[in-house]
């Protein structure tokens, strides 16, 4: 969809939809993890993260990720600089 | 001789297995090669009245395995094919009665007479699925441009591969090109492009499909004149002769009132 349909609010067409929605839980049920399963995971890692570095639990994002055969995860997560200078993410 | 096992599966139920297997036997057996189809849905059984041989059927599938029959006798022949013959499902009985290593005996046996052995594989992927692919050298599998269909194939491809008995070859059924035109339909290429897998047939909805399954003839056998549905079968059973057959173009049959539709609702 364009900008220019999203500007008169079209809907998008239903075939785009299922496709949509069929490469996310195909995403999921290939890997065998379900969303739960990716939040504790999330949980989990920014336990450890914590521990040693600066970071807000909010800004993390966990993901599970296909590129044609394989399936990885993908965390990203934005760490704190307390002066405000630097930026830097670890993934 | 030795005959090719071809199971037809694809985990959800009601895409059309049991049909597809039905018209795909009836094509490979038009072109002169000896098929015996196997109905392997235990207590559910249907190919026998898609292929209209119901009133024929005396023995069937648990009979020839626990010994009450000879396979021979438990082969109804098609008469209006030289050689096509229906292994019935038990009707009172269920999946355990079958073992995988009970449907490789079956088939080792028939492999010797048969050219094609096409085996209806049941819904699911518990013992009815594993007694259906156990003997299979090739299997096909059917799915609908739909959502909850193209996962379950998905599913399917996977326990294959782990089985060992992939990738196996897509059919795509009831396909309605003037719902894909108009963006309402998930494409052949959709398909394609999430499940990875090779095509070898896409079957377009078609009353003609169920008006010949109402006759228990399969369109197939019946050429409904000019259907498009029958002439995909007769495609799938080319391809699995090796032969390379174009695809149908079912974009081309859309009238100019569809295609007027079209172009409104793209603009």
């Amino acid at each position: 969809m364009n900008w220019f349909e999203r500007l008169l609010g079209k809907q998008e067409k239903s075939g785009t939809t299922a496709k949509q929605r069929l490469q996310m839980v195909l995403i999921h049920d290939r890997a065998d993890v379900s969303p739960g399963l990716l939040e504790q995971i999330k949980d989990d890692i920014i336990e450890v993260i914590a521990k040693r570095l600066e970071i807000n639990p909010d800004t993390v994002v966990v993901n599970l990720d296909n590129t044609s055969q394989e399936s990885r995860l993908v965390a990203e997560i934005p760490l704190l600089q307390p002066n405000g200078r630097r930026r830097a993410t670890v993934q | 001789m030795s005959g090719k096992v071809i199971t037809i599966t694809s985990g959800k139920g009601g895409v059309g297995k049991t049909t597809i297997t039905a018209n795909i036997a009836s094509a490979l057996a038009m072109l002169g090669k000896k098929v015996v189809a196997i109905d392997a849905d235990i207590g559910l059984r249907n190919l026998d009245v898609v292929m209209g041989l119901e009133n024929r059927i005396v023995y069937d599938l648990v009979d020839v395995i626990e010994g009450r029959c000879r396979l021979r006798q438990a082969m109804i022949k098609d008469k209006r094919q030289p050689d096509l013959y229906l292994i019935p499902a038990a009707q009172t009985r269920d999946k355990m009665a079958v073992s995988p290593s009970d449907m490789i005996l079956v088939c080792d046996e028939l492999r010797q007479e048969m050219d094609y052995i096409i085996i209806d594989s049941p819904a699911g992927i518990e013992r009815g699925f594993r007694n259906a692919i156990a003997p299979s050298d090739e299997v096909l599998i059917v799915t609908n441009p739909e959502v909850s269909a193209v996962r379950d194939a998905d599913r399917i491809i996977g326990l294959l591969e782990s089985e060992e008995k992939g990738p196996g070859r897509l059919i795509l059924n009831r396909l309605k090109p003037d719902m894909v035109a108009r963006g309402d339909m998930l494409s052949i290429d959709d398909v394609l492009d999430i499940l990875a897998v090779e095509l070898i047939g896409v079957i377009p909805e078609d009353e003609s499909i169920l008006i010949s399954s109402n006759r228990g003839t399969p369109v197939a056998m019946s050429g409904a004149n000019g259907s498009s549905a029958s002439q995909a079968f007769r495609n799938v059973a080319q391809r699995l002769q090796g032969e390379t057959v174009p695809f149908i173009d079912l974009t081309a049959k859309s009238g100019l009132l569809n295609r007027l539709n079209n172009w409104f609702s793209k603009s």
